[in-house]
């Protein structure tokens, strides 16, 4: 049935600037704090204050657009949204509908299908808004703004999307180019990027766009993809029961895998938007764009390219590896301390990797340090721990960013290098073993493989295992 | 001596020749504001205990040299829309009647800095929504020359406290005619410097592309005198202007020798009082007497002023006064069910008439399917309106007009009839939509023995021209204060 139905995406993604201040005071954004802490009289609406922007908030707008091909508004102004809601100080947001600052870009995405142009219409700048904490104990509603402010920015697609593939495929890119530009952290789980979905489903082959719907709450990837699908599935059942599709904003219930309806378009807001007169137009100058665009760090292609040229790693390693902010700038950082790419390379694509997925993180949550990954290489390469203690003391270092020296120090795991003492170890297991060391006489080759974990076992794992392999066949 | 007639450079002056103490000076204003607040009602909040406590830290700071301004130790009255740190701001409206602000604005920082005495917070038309400070809702301001009459408005408190010396002088603010008309009312002397020049951080909210905050003294010389210390380029005000010179008494020269003054035959038409007219013409012709070239030519766009000025300032308004929602400061209603109703409520019995008038021709315009007819519409005549002055200040230095085309009327006269109080701002709006600098001098008085105001304009950033003007025209004749008959707040 779907298959003679095409789905029309469009999306609009919030950003979360990582700018230090709020966008029109001085407020610090850091996250968390006691509520009603990081505010201001101009953050909670206080009459007679004022925005002043943040020139930042600019900068991070502009890098964004030029790396998503925009033509900048070096005119451009900042408008009031007018709707009444708590969390709102104000009343209005400062956002921008008439000259947003950059318009009419796009990037390439790759799917399975091959490569794809998406356009992007616009992205303006805007501030977020507080939060409402429900207190059903005392039965009253608080507000917390210590989000109030907060810059943002949002990206508009055109609806140029076809399928929950080509949406992630779209996300992850936009994602990178954001992160590499240091302009946000795209978090989607703790909110600092956030996407509605706008979709319709026509008949395969149609020119005009059906009835569309605007999809709110999707707070991961994969709720994204399932509400794309169920969305999907929910148009073309009313289309083929001869039902028409509502233009309306729903909200996604990702436990329930369904949405509900919001607000149907009938009873969309006029928000009565008019240029805010308490904020002059922004003009960017030339040089301004300039200096922007010069400062613009390296972008992930980019990236990849010098990754293949510059260091001795896999190009499947280079891939996943540059295919995340973090990552890379790990593997940079710590590369540039010990000078062995493939060993890191090696500790980030294999352990790091596995304990992400085990711990169900972003690289993004990384706590350790370039310089604690390179201390614990160097411990492996100097033959101080052997590599099953490494990977034991990496737990350590990707849970807490514990020093492997110190670590290592402390819980005493430097592998015992001392003959003596190994030797007395290896006598001892023979002697406590008759019946491996027969077998092993009798030309069974894996018997010493028992003996090597009897010892290893006995020295708490801190022996060099070559060493021991050694010594053995040469006391049997 | 009485303190009280000084006028507010005086007293600065004999307060740092030691001749009178701040203390002295406060407590004669406060004595007056006793004896007369009954009668005339200039003040919403007078802070008696903040004044005299600050007047002897002002001493102290006079003597030590940390104050050294011409006005160090002069007490002022300030308008209520202005915030004051720890004291309440009103705005005249019900829906603050508990707004105590965290901060003071930063034109009465520049004053406090300047060693100023804050005597507390002027009277004015609700969200300075009004022409005749009627729309209070703490009550009438009644005009010292004669109390049946109106002070003018929306800064009628503030001109009114000036003229009944319950202030050496006072901040007012100025939308479309707010500090000029009831200064013009009052017998006093006010200015609406250029768009940017005062910042506008703590002034609570009108019409912000409009809304100036301005001095109102007993002369053109405490006028430029106060401008002096209250103008300042301010970061926490993207639309204050870093000017190149703040000396505005420099201005104060006796001297109008070859300046080029322009009178608007717009002005002068159909509608303005015969008696108003003539003394306007009369301060005119001293002024060429002077040596002044005076001629009168076309404005034009003059009655598109009011329309496009209702249209933008409400449009602006409706969205400034939203933060009035009873969720976080102000008035909340006492029963509510939920949210929508706890708003509507709160609104409802919060703002006044006019403020409700306003708010919905505000949203009104700026409604989708309007917003081009109307707002667009209104900002396209706004530019109109400053080409045609940028015209009249290619020939002419300052221009010269009524402030008002009557003087005061009286009391209740004028509220019923809305269009017609608006039309009472027709000569001083366009001054607004264009961000000119103007001013109101008075110029004589009816028969009924009511003020007339002069009104001088100059172009942006040359305030200089208008302050020399009105200094020349005011040697000409000396400051008349209302009589009052003060004793035992008696009769007026």
């Amino acid at each position: 049935m779907s298959g003679q139905y095409e789905t029309v995406i469009g999306l609009e993604v919030h950003v979360e600037l990582a700018t230090k201040t709020k966008i029109f005071c001085a407020c610090p954004t850091e996250f968390g704090g006691a509520p009603n802490t990081h505010t201001c009289p101009v953050c909670t609406g206080m009459p007679g204050s004022l925005p002043v922007l943040n020139k930042q908030v600019v900068e991070y707008a502009l890098a964004v657009g030029l790396a998503t091909n925009c033509k900048i508004n070096q005119y451009c102004k900042f408008d009031r949204k007018n709707y009444f809601y708590p969390d709102n100080p104000q009343n209005y947001q400062i956002s921008q509908l008439y000259l947003p600052i950059c318009h009419d870009g796009g990037i390439e995405i790759e799917t399975a299908a091959g490569r794809k142009w998406v356009g992007i219409h616009e992205i303006h700048m805007e501030e977020d808004a507080g939060k409402l904490i429900h207190d059903d104990w005392e039965d009253c509603s608080l507000v917390d703004f210590n989000r109030s402010g907060v810059p943002l920015i949002e990206i508009v697609s055109e609806p140029d999307m076809r399928s929950a593939e080509e949406v992630m495929a779209y996300l992850e890119k936009l994602r990178l180019i954001i992160q590499y530009l240091g302009a946000s952290d795209c978090k989607l789980q703790e909110g600092s990027m956030r996407a509605d979905v706008n979709l319709s489903v026509r008949k395969a082959g149609a020119k005009e766009f059906g009835t569309r719907t605007e999809m709110k709450n999707l707070n991961s990837f994969k709720a994204i993809a399932r509400a794309i699908e169920g969305e999907k599935i929910r148009q073309i059942e009313l289309l083929e029961e001869g039902k028409a599709v509502i233009q309306e904003t729903r909200k996604w219930d990702d436990n329930k895998e369904a949405s509900f309806a919001m607000r149907s378009k009938e009873d969309a807001k006029d928000y009565r938007y008019f240029p805010d007169p308490d904020l002059v137009p922004l003009v960017i100058s030339d040089e301004w764009m300039q200096s922007v665009k010069e400062s613009q760090p390296e972008l992930r292609t980019e990236k990849l390219e010098r990754y293949k040229k510059e260091f001795d790693i896999p190009v499947y390693d280079a891939e996943i590896i540059t295919g995340s902010k973090r990552l890379s700038d790990l593997f940079e950082e710590t590369t540039a301390i010990v000078h062995k790419p493939k060993k890191v390379s090696n500790w980030l694509m294999v352990e790091t990797l596995r304990l992400l997925k085990e711990k169900n993180m972003e690289p993004e949550d990384i706590v350790f340090s370039p310089e604690n990954l390179a201390k614990l290489i160097e411990l492996v390469e100097a033959g101080t721990i052997n590599n099953t203690v490494a990977k034991e003391v990496f737990e350590e270092v990707f849970a807490k960013n514990a020093d492997p020296e110190k670590y290592v120090e402390k819980h005493g795991l430097k592998t015992v290098n001392d003959e003596g003492a190994l030797r007395s170890t290896i006598e001892k297991i023979i002697a406590d073993n008759p019946k491996s060391v027969e077998d092993y006489h009798n030309g069974k080759e894996k018997a010493i493989g028992f003996l090597v974990g009897q010892t290893m076992k006995a020295m708490k794992g801190k022996a060099n295992p070559g060493m021991v392999n050694q010594m053995l066949k040469e006391l049997l | 001596m009485n303190i009280l007639e000084l006028t507010a450079v005086e007293l600065g002056k004999k307060i740092k020749e030691k001749e009178i103490a701040v203390t002295e000076a406060t407590k004669a204003v406060l004595a007056q504001i006793q004896s007369v607040e009954n009668s005339l009602h200039c003040y919403v909040t007078v802070d008696e205990e903040g004044a005299l406590k600050r007047a002897k830290e002002v001493q102290k700071g006079i003597a030590d040299g940390t104050f050294t301004g011409s006005l160090a130790g002069v007490p002022v009255a300030i308008k209520d829309n202005i915030c004051t740190e720890g004291l309440l701001t009103t705005c005249s409206s019900k829906i603050l009647d508990n707004f105590i602000p965290p901060y003071t604005a930063s034109a009465v920082c520049n004053l406090k800095q300047q060693g100023a005495v804050v005597l507390g917070k002027t009277n004015m038309d609700e969200f300075a929504m009004g022409s005749t400070t009627e729309t209070s809702a703490y009550g009438v301001t009644k005009n010292p020359w004669n109390t049946e009459h109106v002070p003018g408005g929306s800064s009628g408190g503030s001109c009114a406290a000036v003229a009944a010396r319950e202030c050496f002088y006072a901040l007012g603010s100025d939308t479309g005619g707010s500090i000029r008309q009831p200064s013009s009312f009052c017998g006093v002397t006010g200015i609406k410097p250029t768009y940017g020049t005062i910042s506008r951080y703590g002034l609570i909210a009108y019409g912000s592309s409009l809304d100036q905050i301005g001095p109102i003294g007993k002369d053109v010389t405490d006028c430029a005198a106060i401008l002096e210390t209250i103008a300042s380029y301010d970061f926490k005000d993207s639309t204050s202007v870093k000017r190149e010179r703040y000396d505005f008494t420099s201005a104060l020269a006796d001297d109008v020798k070859g300046l080029k003054i322009g009178i608007p035959a717009d002005y002068l038409g159909a509608g303005l009082d015969p008696e108003v007219k003539e003394a306007v013409l009369k301060a005119a012709k001293v002024l060429e007497e002077k040596g002044a070239i005076v001629e009168e030519f076309d404005l034009s766009l003059v009655e598109y002023a009011i329309p496009a000025y209702y249209a933008i300032a409400s449009a602006e308004a409706s969205s400034n006064l939203s933060r009035f929602d009873g969720v976080k400061y102000g008035y909340r209603t006492k029963e509510y069910e939920g949210l929508h109703s706890m708003y509507k409520k709160s609104r409802s019995e919060g703002f006044g008439a006019e403020v409700k008038r306003r708010i919905m021709l505000g949203s009104f315009v700026l409604s989708s399917g309007y917003y081009d007819a109307y707002y667009l519409k209104a900002l396209r005549t706004k530019a109109l309106i400053k080409q045609a002055f940028d015209k009249a200040f290619s020939r002419y230095d300052v221009i010269i007009g009524p402030t008002a085309p009557t003087t005061a009327p009286k009391l209740g006269a004028s509220l019923h009839d809305p269009l017609k109080m608006y039309l009472g701002d027709i000569y001083t709006i366009s001054v607004n939509l264009a961000g000119l600098p103007a001013m109101s001098v008075p110029c004589g008085k009816d028969s009924r023995g009511l003020p007339i105001g002069l009104q001088l304009i100059s172009d942006c950033f040359r305030e200089h021209d208008m302050i020399r003007a009105a200094y020349a025209f005011e040697q000409t004749g000396t400051y008349e204060e209302p009589q009052l008959a003060v004793e035992g707040g008696a009769k007026l």
